[in-house]
């Protein structure tokens, strides 16, 4: 099997998601002849032309809006948005209009698009190339809210969006793009949306995180083995509907829960998981519930020194686990 | 003997009789709305009075089946040309399980029905212009030859969604038709303080043809709409037509317009109601006889009166159904 890095399983689901269904289109700024600026859509245009591969004029409402359109009309369209932090323009589209479709027109019409955006910082991208976003879209049911991890990963779960008869915000990690590889078989595969994934088995500890501070844990669970320390890890992938079976039975395996994500804490995604936890499970847990997350300020500056100071690191991610193990 | 102008433009003595029907049942329904607000039997209305002749103008202009549309709010003379039926209006104001456009979930004038090809719309105003450029993109994805209609106010002509989804179906040429229904009034905010230039002067930014019609006037209204259409089937691109008229009743039940506009203005406005008018007209040119007059009026009472004791006497939603549809069950569209 081959190994890829996650940006390339992104631009692999895409292009196969297209040969396969003539339905399926691209649109959003620079995603044609550019091949997008992080690349993503690199070669699309080449393969499948400037009707399929559509270079938007630059406004985000429309390319969701008009997104919207195609896709109720029975296209299948995947919108790029260049960065997260650029979708808010386009909030009311996702929130007022794709998200409430169905449920508005008592299930006369569906909103089958797919709205992907990098996200996430640690690449000097300033206040406004490095947010996480992801915890304004958490409390919109009609919406599903993805994020993924790994590349196989990547590709299974944006295959898996594209064919989802309901509107799919799929955050890719752009620190992920070209830092992670792994395995991704060139076959046709999905991964099921609203599924969480044990990415580790462990005895000790848990931690439940997802995106870029994923990894940290996973690689914070390799050192602690050698001190006898096991950690179990579950990766959330999708952030809403929460996988709330996962997360109860994760947390009661080892009765410690540490939750990590870049996005800041407080109204992040963490607050719920660790609510669920609560709820379900409050006599199963040895240690009072953890969250390791961006401070509460407003974004991540540009300055080397506060970029650092914002962003996690594996270190923070390590001692919060040793600490956890040792309560 | 007033010039017979319906001829010109292609219309069948039939055709324009139709249209009075439509204009005429949409008032009637319209109406009977508001008697049954104020004897409290539906919290809410929002009114299509004064605007009927344009939006009946225009939907005669397109093809029912083969033409999708995303209609605003007030154009239920347009939903009506296009198929949906006075039972379904009635139904959407009762808020009853049956009602078409949402089950009940929306406030009445949020159209919607894939069968009618009508994309359902919500309250935040403007957000339809983007969705209608969507559909023609994908029409011609597809090979079709399909225009599509979208409407608004002239005060939501000021959203960002009117001016990204305008410039996307210029840059494209999409067969979109742009139908501003500019009836002086953003509920209280008159047109003076809504815009600095003109609706349809706007469209010389996206590179297409924007024209002014009288909106009270449905002949004027079908000709310049059925033209845009034909050069939008003909791949010529979007038009934007802004139809003037004038809202006669308050923005909604429960608006109250005496606090903004002269009772003067409004009485000088009804002077030229666009149903009368166009009755009028038709009685003049000898299309409408007194007896065919009184046929129509019976016949659209009628079905004003069906319809408001059938919506009256439907069930209301199951509450069970409350949780329903949030996404869809696998493998069901």
């Amino acid at each position: 099997m081959a190994v890829i890095s996650y940006i390339d399983a992104i631009t692999m689901a895409m292009r196969e998601e297209m040969r396969r269904d003539p339905n399926v289109f691209v649109l959003g700024e620079d995603v044609g002849v550019r091949g997008g600026v992080f690349r993503t859509t690199a070669g699309l245009i080449e393969e499948f032309g400037e009707q399929r591969v559509v270079d938007t004029p630059l406004a985000e409402s429309a390319i969701v809006g008009v997104g919207i359109g195609a896709a109720a009309y029975g296209m299948r369209p995947i919108a790029e948005i260049q960065f997260a932090d650029f979708i808010m323009p386009a909030v009311n589209q996702i929130v007022s209009e794709a998200a409430k479709m169905r449920y508005r027109s008592n299930n006369d019409w569906n909103c089958p698009i797919t709205i992907r955006a990098p996200f996430g910082g640690g690449v000097h991208g300033g206040l406004y190339h490095s947010q996480s976003v992801e915890a304004m879209f958490t409390n919109v049911p009609g919406l599903k809210v993805v994020v993924p991890a790994t590349p196989y990963d990547a590709k299974g779960l944006l295959k898996a969006a594209v064919r989802d008869d309901d509107p799919v915000l799929f955050f890719e990690h752009k620190r992920c793009y070209r830092l992670i590889k792994g395995e991704v078989p060139e076959t046709d595969y999905t991964v099921p949306i609203g599924k969480a994934e044990v990415k580790r088995e462990g005895t000790d500890i848990t931690v439940i995180s997802y995106g870029l501070t994923l990894h940290f844990a996973l690689q914070a669970a390799e050192k602690l083995a050698q001190e006898g320390i096991s950690a179990h890890i579950l990766d959330l992938r999708t952030l809403y509907p929460l996988d709330k079976e996962a997360i109860v039975e994760a947390a009661a395996k080892t009765g410690k829960v540490l939750i990590v994500h870049e996005d800041n804490k407080e109204g992040g995604v963490g607050g719920e998981v660790a609510a669920i936890i609560a709820e379900h499970c409050l006599f199963d847990l040895d240690a009072p519930i953890r969250r390791l997350c961006g401070p509460d300020v407003p974004a991540m500056p540009y300055s080397p020194t506060l970029e650092k100071q914002f962003i996690l690191n594996p270190d923070q991610v390590l001692q919060a686990m040793r600490e956890l193990a040792h309560f | 003997m007033m010039v017979n102008r319906h001829k010109e433009v292609g219309l069948t003595d039939e055709q324009v009789l139709d249209m009075y029907y439509y204009m005429l049942l949409a008032r009637k329904i319209d109406e009977r709305q508001w008697l049954l607000n104020r004897a409290g039997k539906v919290p809410f209305v929002v009114s299509c009075q004064g605007q009927e002749a344009a939006q009946v103008g225009a939907a005669f202009a397109f093809e029912k089946g083969n033409d999708y549309s995303c209609p605003y709010y007030r154009d239920l003379g347009f939903v009506l040309v296009m198929g949906q039926t006075p039972r379904d209006c009635m139904l959407s104001v009762f808020a009853k399980a049956e009602e078409p456009n949402s089950g009940g979930r929306q406030m009445p004038g949020h159209f919607g029905s894939r069968k009618l090809n009508m994309l359902s719309g919500s309250s935040p105003v403007t957000t339809q212009v983007p969705h209608a450029v969507g559909i023609a993109l994908a029409g011609r994805m597809q090979g079709k030859n399909h225009v599509v209609y979208t409407s608004f106010g002239e005060g939501s002509s000021n959203q960002g969604d009117f001016h990204e989804g305008a410039n996307f179906a210029g840059v494209h040429k999409l067969p979109v038709i742009f139908f501003c229904e500019n009836n002086q009034y953003a509920i209280s905010v008159p047109l003076k303080k809504q815009l600095g230039g003109k609706v349809a002067d706007r469209a010389i930014g996206y590179g297409f043809k924007g024209i002014t019609v009288d909106g009270n006037d449905p002949i004027e209204t079908y000709r310049v709409v059925k033209e845009a259409v034909d050069r939008a089937r003909a791949g010529e691109g979007p038009t934007l037509i802004e139809a003037i008229m004038y809202r006669l009743v308050p923005h909604s039940s429960d608006d109250d317009d005496r606090t903004y506009r002269s009772r003067e203005e409004v009485e000088e406005a009804k002077r030229r109601d666009p149903v009368p008018a166009f009755a009028a007209y038709l009685r003049e040119v000898g299309v409408m006889d007194e007896a065919k007059e009184a046929e129509i009026n019976q016949r659209v009472q009628q079905e004003v009166d069906d319809a408001t004791e059938y919506a009256e006497n439907a069930p209301y939603p199951d509450p069970a159904s409350l949780y329903q549809h949030v996404y869809g069950e696998s493998k069901e569209v």
